[in-house]
């Protein structure tokens, strides 16, 4: 097991549920993600199943279970950017990167995941990548520049 | 204590402290219910039991909330049924629509709710989401598109069988329910015991269908077909066609599958008391040689996965013994293959169960034969009758027949098996003929019967003493794991998943009420009774079997027995 994901679970005490929320902000801190290693560990040490922890998980938008690709995307879809057309831009990530929000792309070089309003109304829809703000964007404009991010770090 | 409260402006009386709802159906008023499940405590969840309060602003759900002496309550105004309305067209606004293709058709609380609902018109239309249709399961299929996330399985699973499995997972628009990391059901802690099925309104959860491999054998050249069923299939299928069940009614089934086209007609109970008497002798002999330890029984599929999963410091201690499926199905492809088959090349064994656990158990490791599947095909009795009912056969018509030799009679014994304690009961009655101790005292056995959760037996049987802990339902886990810290120790120990044995098992006819499990127990316990051959060991076709072909107490005892592995699992 990773060392930090250890650590983290073991200074908790043993049976107690209502740490599990605290734990998993923990670990996605440390490692990027909540790695299937750590549901175990932490099943075994809260005493809960496996399957409450992921759907607990899952229930909020930020926990992640994959590692991030080497290009994060976050898309933007609060209220604004969603009237301003965030649908096309999902799809449009989601084409490139083929795979499902939250997911890695087989390559490990992309992957995405989509929010609610990151504060950048005013020029929307907004994503970011690798925390970085794009704003306005289209759908023309994502692919373009996803594809060029490609040939950079193919090159790497 | 008695009170009064008003429904529909007429004064009803209540229980202090029942809900609503139990007041209401007491006194003749139906309101309709989804998340509800008898013997569990309500969650209020799905909001289809709504009922008007005056005083209260929101409407209430009658499931949860306990009556109280000022209530005066509209159990079918105006607002309330068109809430309720709501839910369900809520419900069907994304859901697939293919009820004539469902598993469920005719038989579904949704389509029953709609109808007692009046809905004859589509008002909300929603995005039907392709949702995931999971088939990895030998055992339980998962069509999520039809799931209404009542959560009943998940609450089955957890409280009932405590294999924790299934949970809500995502929100919104992809809420779903699913296992630790969404996995296929086939990777995931499942113990295919079925439990969840039985109380899922919808298609959603069903049993993994095998009768389209039945039927393309049945039609093939060259195949002989052999069908083999437990003890407990003929009073189901009598159940489940509304008949009453006599012991007679083996006989007849007998024939209907004949009927159907099945060459070889075995009845499994022969495989059963097999399985008993060896149990039975392997433990005489150990305790004659002073070596006493503890075998937890093999026979029930959902507890073999279970110990593999989360109990891998047990394996050990389980019997090695196939499950008496397993053990007709060696029988038939590994000792009376050529006296059967008749010419043909092939062999094809379909078994018929109560359980649809057995499904996976046929497809575990070392169920083979050169490469070839003992048990071909397995199928519930719901399947089976599905099956009667296809081939166009009145059950009320055709006159009993015999099963097939060698597996033609079983012993009363092996029909207590459907129960759990039932083996237990049969491995007593066995050691008893084994040590000349004669006929048991039915009132030793009282205490083994009608009893849900943890009961244990300790008694003399010839010069030794013996003890018995039965597991029923693994909840009683935690009281067996507690008597044996107390100082206790057994020599078997018999784990049954689905709490009341087999009568409860997944591959069976819906029901409501536990009053059903009762009386299968019942009808099991009197028909027994009326038998004549009551000892597994004293079977007149086993010993004729042993005479034919052996005991296999020698190394062709191999084709009886299996081993059992850890399994890595998300638990
Ligand atoms: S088959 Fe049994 S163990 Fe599997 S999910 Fe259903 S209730 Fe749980
Ligand atoms: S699968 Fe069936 S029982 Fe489970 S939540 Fe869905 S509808 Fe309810
Ligand atoms: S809604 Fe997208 S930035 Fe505010
Ligand atoms: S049945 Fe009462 S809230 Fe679901």
């Amino acid at each position: 097991m990773t060392d930090s994901v250890e650590k983290i679970v073991s200074s908790y005490k043993s049976g107690r549920r209502e740490d599990l929320i605290p734990i998993l902000q923990k670990i996605q801190e440390a490692v990027g993600y909540i790695p299937e290693e750590a549901i175990v560990a932490i099943g075994n040490k809260l005493k809960i199943s496996t399957t409450k922890i992921y759907g607990l998980a899952t229930f909020y938008d930020q926990f992640r279970f994959f590692p991030q690709g080497k290009i994060h995307i976050t898309i933007c879809n609060g209220t604004t950017c969603y009237i301003n057309g965030a649908s096309d831009v999902i799809e449009a990530v989601r084409e490139f990167v083929g795979t499902e929000p939250g997911d890695t792309s087989r390559d490990k070089l992309f992957s995405y995941e989509v929010t609610t309003c990151v504060g950048g109304c005013h020029s929307s829809p907004v994503i970011l990548v690798n925390g970085e703000y794009h704003a306005p964007v289209t759908p023309e404009s994502i692919s373009e520049m996803l594809s060029k991010l490609r040939v950079v770090i193919e090159n790497e | 204590m008695q009170i009064t409260i008003e429904v529909n402006n007429r004064k009803i009386k209540a229980e202090k402290g029942e809900t609503i709802l139990s007041a209401l159906n007491r006194n003749g008023i139906l309101i309709p219910t989804l998340c509800r499940m008898r013997d569990f405590t309500p969650t209020g969840a799905c909001r289809m039991c709504v009922v008007e309060v005056e005083g209260r602003d929101r409407l209430v759900t009658a499931c949860s909330q306990p009556v109280e002496e000022w209530m005066r309550i509209m159990t079918h105004s105006q607002r309330v049924i068109r809430s309720r309305k709501t839910i369900v067209e809520l419900l069907l606004s994304n859901h697939p629509d293919d009820c004539l293709y469902c598993n469920r058709n005719l038989n579904c609380e949704l389509q029953r709710l709609a109808e007692e609902l009046n809905i004859n018109e589509r008002r909300i239309r929603g995005k039907k989401i392709q949702m995931r249709l999971d088939q990895s399961s030998h055992s339980v299929v998962r069509e999520l598109s039809k799931c209404i996330l009542c959560g009943r399985c998940i609450r089955v699973c957890d409280e009932i069988v405590t294999a924790t499995t299934l949970g809500f997972l995502n929100r919104g628009k992809t809420a779903h329910v699913g296992t630790a990391m969404d996995r296929d059901f086939n990777f995931s802690s499942c113990l295919n015991c079925g439990q969840c099925i039985l109380v899922c309104p919808t298609g959603a959860l069903h049993e993994k269908h095998n009768t389209t491999e039945v039927m393309e054998s049945l039609n093939r050249d060259n195949v002989t077909n052999v069908i083999c069923y437990s003890p407990a299939v003929p009073c189901a299928v009598a159940e489940i066609m509304g008949l009453k069940y006599s012991k007679e009614f083996d006989l007849v089934l007998n024939a209907v599958l004949r009927q159907i086209g099945f060459d070889k007609v075995y009845n499994c109970g022969f495989a059963t008391d097999l399985y008993i008497d060896k149990a039975a002798r392997s433990l005489y002999s150990s305790v004659k040689e002073g070596r006493r330890e503890t075998t937890y029984l093999s026979a029930c599929p959902a507890w073999l996965k279970y110990a593999e999963q989360k109990l891998p410091g047990e394996i050990g201690s389980l019997s090695t013994l196939k499950i008496p499926q397993q053990i007709a199905g060696a029988i038939v492809k590994g000792v009376v293959a050529e006296d059967i088959s008749g010419g043909n090349s092939e062999i094809f064994t379909v078994s018929v169960t109560p359980c649809t656990g057995m499904k996976f158990e046929s497809r575990r490791d070392g169920m083979t034969r050169k490469g070839v599947s003992d048990i071909d095909a397995v199928i519930t009795v719901t399947e089976l009758s599905r099956l009667i009912r296809l081939f166009g056969v009145d059950i009320t018509s055709p006159s009993g027949e015999p099963a097939d030799a060698p597996m033609n009679i079983r012993s009363s014994s092996a029909l207590l098996t459907e129960v759990s304690g039932g083996y237990t009961e049969a491995i007593v009655r066995s050691l008893m003929h084994l040590s000349g101790s004669g006929e048991p005292e039915k009132k030793i056995f009282r205490k083994l019967r009608n009893n849900h959760g943890f009961r244990d037996l300790s008694l003399a049987i010839g010069d030794e003493q013996y003890s018995f802990a039965i597991v029923d339902g693994l909840h009683s886990l935690e009281r067996l794991n507690a008597e044996i810290s107390g100082g206790k120790s057994y020599d078997i120990v018999e784990v049954m998943v689905c709490p009341s044995g087999c009568v409860h098992g997944g591959g069976l006819a819906f029901f409501s009420s536990k009053e059903v499990l009762r009386t299968r127990a019942r009808q099991i316990y009197a028909t027994e009774e009326s038998e004549a051959v009551n000892t597994a060991s004293r079977s007149p076709a086993l010993l004729s079997f042993y005479e034919e072909y052996g005991d296999f107490s020698d190394e062709r005892g191999e084709i009886l027995h299996t081993k059992y592995n850890a399994r890595d699992v998300l638990l």
